[in-house]
């Protein structure tokens, strides 16, 4: 996944940004804005880790540490600055929270995606608040005229218990701040058994301002002058407007401005072709957009169907693949002398994000410089985008990470950000821009559909012997799958089967597509998994023996960024002992399923106890969920959040959701008819977590892929009816 | 047209064009952005304010019904964020990105008016009407039951029912 190429990074830059980072403190004992390294100072500044922007020391006791990362409702606003605050040791409640801008000179990487933020985090932000700690330690030891280290640190306080005497951090802010910074490869981190923040449930530091309606997000920025924009676009993805009643849509009620925006280029996530209504307000843009007549060269992508692909995709497995993505052993003399063997093709759909905050933006352009207030999870690639589309330097590009209502991975794309600097930049005056739902759903960045037709073997004793795997998928070259149409050939259970071959297939796409909240795992689980329980059933084995007999198949020493035995047994054998599994009687249309995935550096393990009414409706009435991401939970509270929304979100998407091509244009447009699952269709959920001894991972995404299938997989025990295309909402579940 | 209603209590005059919805007057006019827009089409709740206590979308409330009327926000909810079901959200950590959480408490909040102990199907009849993007129903019920003193009926880790 492209996000793995982040970290992988990160990593790296870790081990060099941790040397050096010097400091020149001011009355402020201010790591940011007073003497961090310059970036024509440092090699590689752009990249560099400078962990000495998050924290400020009033000497009157007012601490502030920064929130660096972009706030969608994965909680990193509250749980990055845990990670300081426990190594600074100051008290959770006495600190002050604020949201860092887009400087990544500064801050280093700040992207809310990929579950990327707990694994690249969790130890130079402890040290960069270490570091704090030990330079607060010093200036009191010099004061005393004692050891360093004979002072200890409590709450904001250093004390030095020989001579009874105690200095609050704000009363050394000023002398710390004359002090050389310690090098952050040196400092040392609390014994875990020590946190007194860390592993403590603690809400979210915005909670406030949501419950009372204060201003907060994208959505919320007021500028002085600005005008409300709608900017409408090609239903045919790329499409380009070329004429429109532009001076009729200008003399309407509230309406200032109304022009076409050339497209920036070929790209789908860069500035599209479209109309924009200037006027006072939202509703007035809106209403003028209701009046608008626009000729649009629809392009090459109106040939493009939801059916068409499915067509190409039969027709596409009816030969071998066009490429071989991984194999071993001999499928062909496997699947002759097999036991058993079972055939099946899976599909799912495109699915849309639908944040529930519309995309939008505040844009500021003046003097050939941007300023920019954007919900994004990304906001660097934005401000790549703006500068490049505008014709202005990245450095006039200042960018004010908003608070998202919900990212889900559709904020990734920074479309919305450069079509509203655009429209700032024509118009001359401040724009906020807003999506319609409409927009939104028609103008997403889809989870692709895809296909897959398997076949698989089992012996005489049930063990599974070969795996095959035919992948159709999206590409525009033949080579580079389009965004999140990705398989790795290491995909579970290759590994463990001792021949297999995993094969692909592509066709071109117009539509966009990108990432959607576990990318790639969110669908591949559901297939995998699926064919998995089918097979446990062919084999005549209990479906959770069946996995753990995969499992202790696999190499003793997996492949980097593939399943670990042992962690993924865990979680079975966790989530197993918590449902009761194999121990349960169920009335007949009830039924119990079982599914693992691991993605995202996260081990998950879920069981799902569904009914199916005589009349074929769906009801989930209890998941229970076991989780591995590691030594440390770090905000129990936020990873409960995160597993429940995640298991939530999965069942939503397997029972509902479906994004339709027609014409090259989505056909869904509103929830009505693209539905979002409401709280009657909750059910009851459990969340076990098992911790190991591997550093700590995210937790935003790899919760959801295995309740895709474990819901499949219920449904056919209450059923009998294997699910082999979502939503479940198109099959007939029907039983007398 | 001139309109003129009570928002959290003030007397306000707005002069906007007759079908505005509610919920734009309020955001773009009256600069009370709490209420928050989701769909524009009463699907999803996230614009809900009360309409002398009871719960409406006023993305589907034109400024023409308006005259006269009493509404309230959630900016008025409560005069400093303590109305029960506000302290019982922060107590559980219910937000997650929390931007549908205005029109969930203001739906909760009218049927905690309206039913002082709710039961589980009371809580579905009135809220399922509201949309949570992140899901967080499981917080937003244990959210009521908290605010109105009653027994929990879900649990989170390792609890049963």
């Amino acid at each position: 996944m492209a996000l793995d190429t982040v970290v992988a990074r990160r990593e790296f830059l870790r081990v060099t940004g941790l040397v050096g980072g010097g400091l020149l403190l001011g009355t402020w004992l201010d790591f940011g804005t007073n003497g961090v390294l310059d970036a024509a100072e440092v090699p590689d500044a752009a990249a560099e880790f400078m962990p000495n922007a998050f924290i400020r020391i009033a000497p009157d006791g007012a601490i502030t540490i920064m929130a660096k990362n972009p706030e969608v409702g994965q909680g990193i606003k509250t749980m990055l600055p845990m990670l300081i605050a426990e190594e600074l040791d100051v008290s959770w409640e006495s600190i002050r929270i604020e949201q860092a801008m887009s400087e990544p000179a500064k801050y280093g990487t700040q992207v809310a995606g990929g579950s990327t933020a707990t694994p690249t985090n969790w130890e130079p932000l402890r040290r960069a608040g270490a570091a704090g700690r030990q330079m607060l330690v010093n200036a009191a030891a010099a004061a005393w005229g004692v050891p360093a280290a004979e002072c200890t640190t409590a709450a904001g306080v250093v004390s030095h218990r020989a001579s009874n005497r105690q200095m609050t951090y704000g009363q050394l802010a000023t002398s710390a701040a004359a002090l050389t910074a310690p090098d952050l490869a040196t400092v040392t981190l609390k014994n875990p058994k020590d946190f007194t923040i860390i592993g403590r449930p603690i809400g979210g530091v915005d909670n406030h301002k949501v419950v009372t309606g204060a201003p907060l997000f994208g959505i919320d920025v007021t500028v002085p002058g600005m005008l409300h924009a709608t900017f409408v676009k090609c239903p045919v993805f790329g499409g380009v407007a070329t004429a429109a009643n532009l001076d009729e849509l200008r003399t309407l009620p509230g309406v200032k401005n109304a022009f076409i925006v050339e497209p920036g280029g070929t790209a789908l996530n860069g500035l599209l072709s479209g109309v924009a209504i200037l006027a006072d307000t939202f509703w007035a843009a809106k209403s003028a957009r209701a009046r608008l007549k626009v000729t649009w060269n629809d392009g090459a992508t109106a040939s493009q169907s939801s059916a068409a692909f499915s067509a190409k995709a039969k027709e596409l497995h009816a030969q071998a693949p066009q490429r071989s993505l991984r194999s071993a052993g001999d499928v062909t003399a496997a699947f002759a002398s097999a036991a058993k063997t079972v055939e099946a093709t899976y599909e799912y759909p495109f699915i849309a994000h639908a944040t529930l905050e519309p995309q939008n933006c505040t844009a500021h352009f003046r003097d050939d410089a941007v300023e920019i207030w954007a919900p994004t999870q990304n906001p660097q690639s934005g401000r790549v985008l703006v500068a490049k589309t505008l014709g202005i330097a990245e450095k006039d590009v200042a960018i004010h990470i908003m608070r998202s209502g919900g990212g889900f991975g559709r904020r990734l794309n920074n479309d919305y950000m450069v079509e509203a600097a655009m429209l700032s930049k024509i118009a001359g005056v401040p724009v906020k821009m807003l999506w319609t739902r409409e927009d939104d759903i028609q103008h997403d960045f889809y989870r692709p559909a895809g296909f897959h037709k398997l076949k698989g073997a089992v012996d005489a004793s049930g063990a599974l012997v070969a795996w095959q795997n035919h992948f159709v998928s999206f590409s525009n070259n033949g080579t580079d799958f389009v965004p999140s149409a990705n398989m790795d050939g290491q995909e579970f259970p290759t590994l463990a089967v001792p021949n297999f071959s995993i094969g692909v297939s592509t066709m071109p796409l117009g539509v966009p597509t990108g990432y959607l909240r576990a990318p790639g795992s969110n669908a591949l689980a559901y297939v995998m998994e699926s064919f998995i329980d089918e097979l446990a059933h062919a084999a005549k084995k209990d479906p959770l023996q069946f996995r753990l007999d995969l499992l202790a198949s696999l190499p003793a020493e997996a492949p980097r960024g593939t399943v670990v035995a042992a962690r993924m047994k865990g979680v079975l054998e966790l989530v197993a002992a918590k449902a009761g599994w194999g121990t349960r009687r169920l009335p007949k249309g009830t039924g119990i399923g079982i599914a693992t995935y691991f993605s995202h550096r996260g081990y998950f393990a879920e069981v799902v106890e569904a009914s199916v009414s005589k009349a074929g409706v769906v009801k989930v009435d209890t998941v229970w969920v076991a989780g591995d991401v590691g030594s440390q939970i770090i905000n129990p509270s936020g990873a409960i959040n995160q597993v429940q929304g995640s298991v939530i979100d999965g069942l939503g998407e397997a029972l509902l959701q479906e994004i339709t091509i027609v014409g090259g244009r989505t056909t869904q447009s509103n929830f009505n008819d693209f539905p979002l699952i409401r709280l009657t269709q909750t059910p009851r959920i459990e969340v076990h977590f098992r911790t190991t001894e591997y550093p700590p991972t995210g937790m935003g995404e790899p919760a959801l892929p295995p309740v895709v299938p474990a819901l499949c997989n219920a449904i056919f025990a209450a059923t009998g009816k294997r699910i082999r295309s979502l939503p479940l909402s198109k099959h007939d579940l029907r039983w007398a | 047209m001139p309109v003129t209603f009570t928002v959290n209590g003030a007397a306000r005059t707005v002069d906007v064009p007759a079908d505005m919805p509610l919920l734009w007057v309020l955001r773009d006019v009256l600069n009370l952005t709490g209420s928050k827009f989701g769909c524009g089409i009463g699907q999803c709740g996230a614009c809900t304010v009360h309409l002398d206590g009871t719960p409406v979308r006023s993305c589907q409330m034109p400024a023409a019904a308006l005259q006269g009327q009493k509404i309230t926000t959630i900016e008025g909810l409560s005069p400093d964020g303590t109305h029960a079901l506000q302290k019982a959200w922060e107590e559980l950590d219910v937000p997650q990105c929390g931007y549908c959480q205005a029109g969930q408490l203001m739906s909760a909040a009218a049927l905690l008016a309206k039913t002082p102990k709710p039961t589980d199907a009371q809580i579905d009849a009135a809220m399922n009407g509201n949309l949570c993007r992140c899901a967080t129903y499981t917080r937003i019920r244990e959210g009521i039951h908290r605010a109105a003193g009653t027994v929990r009926t879900t649990t989170e880790a390792g609890g049963t029912r």
